[in-house]
């Protein structure tokens, strides 16, 4: 059995193994053991959870759509921004990208599947008692917990029973991430096929291996700070309290220790799909590939050290503000290099522009924009008139919606012909690109003015001056908002009837999946490993 | 081809339930202690089933994966990943405990000191921000914990148990398993050990030192310190017991026993990190 070739999973062999034993039907899903059932769970998922997070957000923008109060009670307002916010980071994009390390790395790196497959199987299926909890919140006496998704002290301390409801949702996500994590760093390190060296691996496996590390890392202290707002609430606990010689600064402190890397868990992973996306539509290798492993590792290092520029105006001294300051800046450096060389690759290719491409490139100019206004913010007397406001918002916007959604978008398209076997429809993807990236920009653009003019975020009413630029952030929202229905229909479509696709969908592709593997994939792949020269 | 050897050469599992009987777990047991914490119906009954049936999950789980490992499904290969995955699994815990020992050097560098600080003289004018402290509004006085009493015994019972449990591995190494089942014994003893005098400790904190969870910002760090470290000793000991029957049972070769060499990798964590508090929390 093992000497036959199977990377087209003709031998019947394998079809007996996988056959034996495996449930039907909805067990099938709940006791996969297989990378691809893993990686499609999370990916639909995080659509779902995208979809929830998407109707706070628009219940956020129906309110600011005037000035005054017209739909919910401020109290329900907070709540919205609270769990919008939580969903959005931990429901939609990170199982998103989790989504496509699972269903990646395994083809990329020539392995069979994950290092620990039923651990993987654990690591999605905590997702949705994570996601009752949250949502469940809502039904508890009081309601949910309108303490913005940062969860600071002491406002927690002053919480329904919603508060511990979200703080258990929130150890059950660490969990999932830190097994889903150690799960992908052992796969990276140990399941390499012969011949792929750390340095020949796909920029996508890199960016995940340093994630890993990222979450890994910050995780813990994640559990850690809500776990002292727990203790805080019910056992008299004075870790921020400063009557008992506390602090609710130190709050702050912890949590943004895990709130700055977990930027660049969410950021990182998007480089990764972009530094796939891009060389592929201009048929060139990636430019400075090295120079992008060293980037990349640089930009997750300084991530750890530049914690309390989230924290100018709570009081520091001024030698902390020019140290977080200039610490700050510094990430611009490899993120620079970074955006040079997804330029460079393009520089004298043989571009074309299919949608994955489109996505990539919408990445490439609006999250350089968000760099930009993060480079703005990250200087403190810049930040202490900016601080709370419209800008902010705008700015991380700009980053995680069209940096890592887009991101998240080119990858959908780019490998949903190998995924499923059938091409989306073209025209149609085209059209969720222009609609997006317009609507995008009607939504968040306008709120840098907002911020700049000094409207705070996270209140449901405002200044009557803020009116024109709240409607067009509002229809912008709302644009937004429908334009993404239009991907589930391009995605539904392309399942039910998309053109077959080819073995090697795009020309410019050169990872593994797609030049050792046909199209539809076996449920199996690289049960034997090939071999890279 | 046979269908009882494996077709690939890392082990892949048959598709499994018991993850997902996890997931039902820590809903019952997490869903039940918000409930219960607040005072709700049915809390406490919640988060019991919810525990016992993680714990029934934990059982079949790790009883399958013992079986796979004596089956001789586990190739070097698996060996390794394992190995990886331990290490990093630790690192995290070491994360975990980072957090609490930021908060206590926190409190004791800045937010105690600031405290006292001549700005806030008007608020407290009577505070004396020198540590050990239950903070500007403590009710009632406590006696801190001296470092060279109980905590002083435990430590030392913790190093040598350090040693007991190298000794115990090199029983394994050299195939005595004699020397092995006795070490690795006296090994758990001392972690027993360890635990009741720090349950004593506690008892002795409650009832003649005054020193309380409440206790302001000093018991809030000693108990939570201490308390995660305990229970992490708990879990190590477990383990250890777990390693222990497989051990009498005849598991494990001289070149085949990785879930012996991850229990004393985490027994040495818990070791490490009862050397921090020990230093930290007790002694300055
Ligand atoms: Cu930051």
């Amino acid at each position: 059995m093992s000497a036959v070739i199977d990377s087209h999973g003709t031998s019947h062999g394998h079809d007996d193994h996988h056959d034996h034993g495996a449930p039907a039907g909805l067990m099938r899903w709940v006791t996969t053991t297989n990378h691809k059932d893993i990686g499609s769970m999370y990916l639909w998922f995080s659509f779902v959870m995208f979809l929830v997070g998407g109707v706070m957000a628009l219940t956020i923008r129906a309110e600011l759509f005037q000035p005054g109060l017209q739909i919910v009670r401020p109290e329900f307002f907070n709540t919205m921004t609270t769990y919008h916010g939580l969903i959005m980071v931990f429901g939609a994009i990170m199982p998103a990208f989790v989504g496509f390390a699972n269903y990646l790395i395994p083809l990329m790196i020539g392995a069979p599947d994950m290092a620990f497959p039923r651990m993987n199987n654990w690591s999605f299926w905590l997702l949705p008692p994570a996601a009752i909890l949250l949502i469940g919140s809502f039904f508890a006496p009081g309601g949910a917990a309108g303490v913005g998704w940062t969860m600071y002290a002491p406002l927690t301390s002053q919480m329904g029973p919603g508060m511990d409801l979200t703080i258990f949702a929130v150890h059950i996500l660490g969990m999932s991430s830190i097994m889903g994590s150690i799960n992908i760093v052992t796969t990276i390190l140990n399941m390499r096929c012969p011949g792929m060296t750390l340095m020949k691996m796909p920029m996508f496996v890199w960016t995940w291996l340093i994630t890993a590390y990222l979450l890994i890392a910050t995780m813990p202290v994640l559990a850690g700070a809500v776990t002292m707002t727990l203790t805080d609430r019910h056992f008299g606990t004075s870790f921020f309290n400063a009557a008992g010689g506390g602090d609710p600064v130190l709050y702050q402190h912890i949590f943004w220790f895990f709130g700055h890397p977990e930027v660049y868990i969410i950021a990182i992973p998007a480089f990764g799909v972009v530094s796939q996306v891009i060389p592929a539509f201009s048929r060139k290798p990636l430019f400075g590939y090295a120079s992008m492993v060293y980037a990349t590792s640089s930009i997750a290092i300084l991530s750890f050290i530049v914690w309390a520029h989230h924290m100018y105006t709570v009081g520091m001294p001024v030698a902390g503000q020019l140290y977080y300051m200039y610490a700050t800046m510094l990430i611009a450096v490899p993120t620079g290099v970074k955006v040079f060389n997804w330029v460079a690759t393009m520089w004298k290719g043989s571009l074309s522009f299919e949608t994955p491409m489109l996505f990539a490139l919408g990445f490439l100019f609006l999250f350089t924009l968000g760099g930009f206004t993060g480079l703005v913010l990250s200087m403190t007397p810049v930040d202490v008139q900016l601080h709370d406001t419209y800008y902010v918002v705008a700015h991380f916007h700009y980053v995680m919606v069209a940096g890592a959604l887009f991101s998240a978008f080119a990858g959908v398209y780019y490998w949903l012909p190998k995924w499923t076997g059938r091409m989306y429809d073209e025209t149609l993807g085209k059209w969720h690109f222009w609609l997006s990236i317009i609507f995008f920009n009607v939504t968040f653009f306008v709120q840098h003015f907002l911020g700049l003019a000094g409207m705070p975020r996270r209140i449901p009413d405002y200044h009557t001056q803020f009116t024109e630029f709240n409607v067009i952030s509002s229809i912008g929202a709302f644009g937004f908002g429908l334009s993404q229905l239009l991907f589930l229909y391009i995605v539904l479509k392309a399942l039910r009837s998309g053109e077959k696709a080819a073995d090697k969908q795009w020309d410019g592709a050169d990872t593994l999946e797609w030049t050792h593997l046909p199209t539809p994939m076996p449920y199996h792949t690289f049960e034997n490993p090939p071999t890279i020269k | 081809m046979s269908s009882t050897t494996p077709t690939h050469n890392y082990y892949l599992p048959e598709p499994s339930h018991y993850p997902v009987v996890g997931s039902v777990a820590l809903l019952l047991m997490l869903g039940g202690m918000a409930l219960w914490f607040n005072g709700l119906a049915f809390g406490q009954w919640s988060t019991l089933a919810g525990l016992a049936v993680l714990i029934y999950m934990m059982k079949i789980w790790f009883g399958k994966v013992i079986e796979e490992s004596e089956g001789g499904l586990y190739t070097k290969r698996v060996d390794v990943s394992f190995r990886w995955s331990m290490g990093w699994f630790i690192f995290s815990e070491v994360m975990f405990f980072a957090a609490f020992f930021g908060a206590l050097f926190y409190a004791r560098l800045y937010s105690v000191p600031e405290l006292g600080a001549v700005d806030q003289k008007l608020l407290w004018p009577e505070f004396n921000s020198a540590w050990p402290t239950a903070g500007p509004n403590a009710m009632d006085a406590f006696t801190p914990m001296g470092a060279w009493g109980v905590p002083a015994i435990n430590t030392l019972l913790l190093l040598t148990s350090g040693v007991t449990l190298t000794v115990a591995h090199f029983g394994m190494l050299e195939n005595n398993r004699g020397k092995l089942n006795l070490w690795l014994g006296l090994t758990i003893a001392l972690g027993v050990i360890f635990l009741g005098f720090q349950a004593y400790e506690y008892s002795h904190a409650y009832s003649e030192l005054n020193l309380k969870l409440t206790s302001g910002i000093y018991g809030t760090t000693f108990y939570l310190l201490t308390g995660f470290h305990g229970f992490h000793v708990t879990v190590g000991t477990i383990m250890l017991i777990v390693v222990w029957v497989r051990c009498l049972k005849g598991h494990f070769t001289a070149d085949h026993h990785f879930a012996f060499e991850g229990v004393a990798w985490y027994w040495h964590f818990v070791d490490v990190v009862w050397l921090f508090l020990f230093i930290f929390v007790y002694w300055f």
